[in-house]
């Protein structure tokens, strides 16, 4: 069917199949591909996006599910080339490794950081629970949240011996 | 060592800077293999066993030939090809027989994923299902059925493996000091133990993905998420009987590897089909389950243990059998046995030793390398006996661990005199005892929590050790190549799959040419025809190989800038120096010029040209290793051994067995930490890996040999809410003599031993004896509800009694 969203603030109109997901849609259909599929289950998490303010498994929704929908997508968070804040401290803390994870969870905690401006750290553990990171061990993650709410300055140092 | 500059005098390595390759990532524009498209690309889907053992009695894919859009249907009649590593032992489709569940037995490429699945629902195929064989000690008794009858007859690399044809046994490793005999029979105290680990899974976060080109002509592409672009390229050609130049490797952006990814997998079959298909590209993306039974796992491992001692707590001797559980493909496991041999000890003297390491075949998906590369296995077994042998002699844990430990005359296993700088593992084991307050009373606050949640704290310290494994004569090389402006590229054939060596190699070579590092590049991707040879990014040797042949690339460049501006200035070359721009005459720096006008040759200003653009080479490899003694395993495999030592807090409930884990406290002997930030992440990042292993996952097999959890739900990983409450990262820095700026790798031993730190802090908490990973609840409670396994000693394990009447 044919399927009308806006994503990242610009509207599209395009055919996609009623059996495609919203996670093939965005890629294949309107080539986002920083939205990354790690299980097609619902379960890793590293396809989530923002739809109408909510965070979702894009590869749980199917594509007209998405239709009349506003998303927000890794590709809308820079804006005019520069990082947002919330990727600026990422970059600073040693956030990303391999980078697979990167783009949902800067997605999840976006959405999350919207209704909660200044979590706990148990609160930032609730809130990306369901967005797998294999590398980090996502204490380097939760340290540039930390920093971005304005409750961490600066990068937590390597203990020398 | 190779720039030994004081550390006040580094501009650039020791600083935790930012990574080179993260802005990519965040803003959703670095491509992975799976983000890629390419004209006419065709996408492939494979047929896989439901049996771990069976006959392929007739396979019918006339279907699914017949269907529209598909292009190309392979099975392994089509494909008499074998690939393998260092045994050469694996089908690209399975022929005849299948081995394990999951394996392939047929593949389809068409138009869309869909159709390629439906094509696959098509494929007939009928099996005659034999007896598997899982157990890995069943699998070398006598008379029992072979996964590879035909095992004397295979290719493998001579002078390092021993498989025994006619066995299961694809490997058996030896090793052999000291009078281990006389040992035992004067030894105080003898204790025997049996540990277990299970096949675990690596997970990286992006599933194995290829795109594989077999062009007319015999031209091939591919775009692979693999670590190792020239062994996929090397084990390809060799399969296929190509020369190296008709194979291009190209590697983007690697979603997460930790060892999965190192060898060769999809790679073959993409290309088998691309050339049936008239060489439209075919693209193969493993399913997460696919992951999980058609790709590789780790080996599991029956690890028996027994140890002569004394009394005052000196190990005399230890023999010990490992049982790899190789499962269907010998792949890396066989080399795994190995490594793990000659490193079994743990960073212990032990005057005498028997080792024998067997690589076992069993009907199950098969085992690869996996971060650690067999240490986070055996470390369960030998951490756990460590303390079981303290505890038997009533001698602190820690200090049984330090009176034993390797230090300056120690010998190895294999012979190799530890010296000075080698590293400092008692220094690590000092740290984290000192990070978790091991030792010391609880405060009156944890007292109180105590008896108000009848939950018990246990801590422990653990030590670990790890060299490369790799072949003694590993090599690399670094192509440095200077810019009009002056900017630096480097071309190196590690890849970045996550772990930041991009970063920290940028910052050797910035150091190296006192550039800042913003004028360096080191580009992610890799082309096997553009890129000089790596071996492989595997061992946590990349740092030092690259980094050393990073150095001495930059000297090149630097010596024939000088030679230039030697000429430029009419000046002695050793008169010269240099800044971050320019080249000038020491006693007379206005006498000058800039890299700018050196960098693509200088142009004198009446055209006339001399040098040519400024390329510098750097080739490092391996000094002075050796192969190993066949028989006795003596020789030197070790590039360098990294130390280190967690320390664990667990909070217990001895009724349940439910455990929270407060805090770990990790330190690794570094030599030099080139990004302290970088560094961190690794430490940080492969504990919380390493419980994982230890907590949670592992392959759960139902009697036939079905793999019954290969998804997320069933087979969980740490989330952020299985986060110790408290972290410590420690580095301690003997720096390494060969190494750059003193450096040695860490990018594995974090995941190393954790298993054994969990272990011990339970038992230390309310005694459960635990033996088998990984640790769950019901294991937990399990150990408290029976008695202690296997133990043929006077240990007093404290049990369940013991630990609801203990007394702080
Ligand atoms: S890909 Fe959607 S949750 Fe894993
Ligand atoms: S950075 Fe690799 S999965 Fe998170």
């Amino acid at each position: 069917m044919r399927i009308r969203v806006r994503v990242n603030g610009r509207d599209y109109q395009q055919e996609a199949p009623d059996h495609w997901t919203l996670l093939r849609f965005l890629r294949e259909g309107l080539g986002l591909t920083g939205t990354k599929e790690g299980c097609g289950a619902g379960e890793c998490g590293a396809c989530t996006i923002i739809m109408d303010g909510l965070t979702v498994n894009s590869c749980l929704v199917l594509a007209p599910e998405a239709d009349g929908t506003v998303i927000e997508t890794i590709e809308g968070e820079a804006v005019a080339g520069e990082l947002s804040p919330l990727q600026r401290a990422f970059h600073k803390h040693h956030a990303v490794q391999c980078g697979f994870c990167t783009p949902a969870m800067i997605l999840s905690i976006k959405a999350f950081l919207r209704t909660n401006p200044r979590p706990t750290v148990r609160e930032i553990q609730e809130a990306i629970e369901g967005n797998f990171c294999r590398c980090t061990g996502y204490q380097q993650i939760i340290e540039a949240v930390q920093e971005v709410t304005g409750q961490r300055e600066g990068q937590e140092e390597l203990g020398h011996a | 060592m190779l720039e030994n500059v004081p550390a006040a005098e580094l501009s650039c390595v020791g600083r935790g800077v930012e990574r080179i390759d993260t802005v990519e990532k965040l803003s959703g524009a670095a491509y992975y293999t799976g983000d890629l498209r390419f004209p006419g690309m065709l996408f492939a889907k494979v047929k896989r066993s439901p049996h771990a053992k069976a006959r392929i009695a007739r396979i019918d894919t006339h279907k699914a030939r017949a269907l529209p859009g598909v292009h190309a249907v392979l099975t392994g009649a089509d494909l008499d090809v074998r690939v393998g590593l260092y045994l050469v032992d694996k089908y690209v489709l399975a022929r005849d027989v299948v081995r394990h569940f999951g394996e392939a037995v047929a593949a389809v490429a068409a138009e869309t994923p869909e159709i390629a699945r439906k094509a696959v629902d098509l494929i007939e195929v009928d099996y005659e299902p034999m007896t598997p064989v899982l157990d890995p000690a069943k699998a070398i008794e006598n008379g029992a059925p072979l996964v590879h009858p035909d095992l004397g007859s295979y290719d493998y690399v001579k002078e390092v493996f021993s498989p025994v044809g006619g066995t299961n046994i694809a490997n058996l490793s030896k090793y052999r000091k000291g009078d281990v005999d006389k040992a035992f029979a004067e030894a105080d105290l003898v204790v025997e133990r049996e540990y277990t680990n299970p096949s675990v899974q690596h997970v990286p976060m992006e599933t194995h993905v290829t795109v594989g080109q077999w062009q007319p002509g015999d031209k091939i592409q591919l775009w692979t998420s693999a670590q190792s672009p020239f062994t996929v390229r090397n084990l390809f050609c060799h399969a296929f009987k190509l020369s190296h130049n008709q194979v291009r490797v190209f590697i983007p952006y690697v979603g997460g590897g930790f060892g999965g990814k190192a060898g060769i997998h999809l790679e073959p079959l993409a290309c088998s089909l691309s050339r049936a298909a008239g060489g439209r590209p075919v693209k193969i993306q493993a399913t997460r389950e696919e992951e999980f039974s058609l790709l590789p796992c780790r080996s599991g491992l029956v690890n028996r243990i027994k140890t002569a001692l004394t009394k005052d707590g000196r190990i005399l001797a230890q023999q010990m059998t490992m049982l790899w559980d190789a499962g269907a493909y010998a792949d890396y496991a066989v080399n795994v046995t190995r490594a793990s041999g000659y490193s079994a000890a743990g960073p212990y003297e032990i005057p005498a030793a028997r080792i024998d390491a067997y690589t076992v075949y069993t009907n199950k998906p098969f085992g690869t390398a996996y971060r650690g590369f067999g240490h986070v296995e055996f470390s369960w077994g030998t951490e756990r006996h460590m303390t079981v042998l303290a505890r038997a002699i009533g001698m602190d844990p820690l200090e049984f661990r330090k009176r034993n430990a390797l230090r300056p005359g120690s010998i190895t296993l294999t012979g190799e005199v530890i010296r000075e700088h080698t590293g400092n593992v008692t220094r690590c084991m000092e740290t984290v005892a000192k990070a978790i307050g091991y030792g010391e009373e609880l405060t009156p606050e944890w007292q109180q929590r105590e008896l108000e949640t009848g939950r018990r704290i246990g801590k422990s310290v653990v030590a670990l050790h790890k060299a490369p494994a790799m072949p003694p004569f590993t090599g690399t090389a670094v192509v440095l190549r200077m810019n009009e402006d002056g900017t630096v590229i480097a071309n190196l054939s590690l890849t970045e799959i996550g772990a930041g060596t991009y970063t920290s190699l940028a910052q050797i070579i910035a150091e190296a040419l006192k550039f800042p590092i913003e004028r360096i590049k080191v580009p992610v991707e890799n082309d096997t025809d553009r890129d000089p040879y790596d071996w492989q990014t595997v061992a946590s040797k990349g740092l030092m190989l690259c980094g050393n042949a990073a150095i001495l690339a930059a000297r090149d460049l630097l010596g024939k800038a000088y030679d230039m501006a030697a000429q430029v200035l009419r000046a002695n070359h050793c008169d010269l120096d240099h800044d971050a721009d320019r080249i000038f005459v020491r006693h007379n720096p206005e006498c000058q010029v800039p890299f700018r006008a050196l960098a693509v040759g200088y142009a004198y200003p009446n055209g006339n040209g001399i040098g040519g653009p400024l390329v510098g080479v750097g080739r490092y490899i391996a000094q002075g290793l050796t192969n190993l003694d066949k028989e006795t395993g003596q020789g030197l495999p070790a590039l360098y051994w990294t130390y280190g030592a967690h320390g664990l807090v667990v909070e217990v409930d001895p009724v349940t067995g439910e455990y929270d884990v407060l805090k770990v406290a990790s330190a690794f002997d570094v030599g030099k930490a080139i990004n302290p930030s970088a560094v961190r992440g690794q430490i940080i990042g492969g504990m919380i890996q390493g419980l994982g292993t230890a907590m949670c996952e592992g392959y759960i097999y139902d009697a036939n040999g079905k793999l019954l959890n290969p998804n997320f739900t069933d087979n969980k990983i740490p989330t952020s809410l299985d986060m110790p409450a408290e972290i410590e990262a420690f580095v301690v820095e003997t720096p390494q003599v060969d190494g750059p700026f003193g450096a040695r790798g860490v990018g594995e031993h974090s995941m190393i031993a954790i298993c054994g730190a969990l272990g011990n802090a339970i038992q230390d908490a309310c005694g459960a004896d635990l033996t088998k990973m990984p640790i769950r609840a019901e294991d937990v409670w399990r150990a408290l509800e029976t008695a202690g396994p296997l133990l043929e000693s006077s240990a007093t394990i404290r049990n369940r009694a013991a630990c609801n009447t203990r007394e702080r």
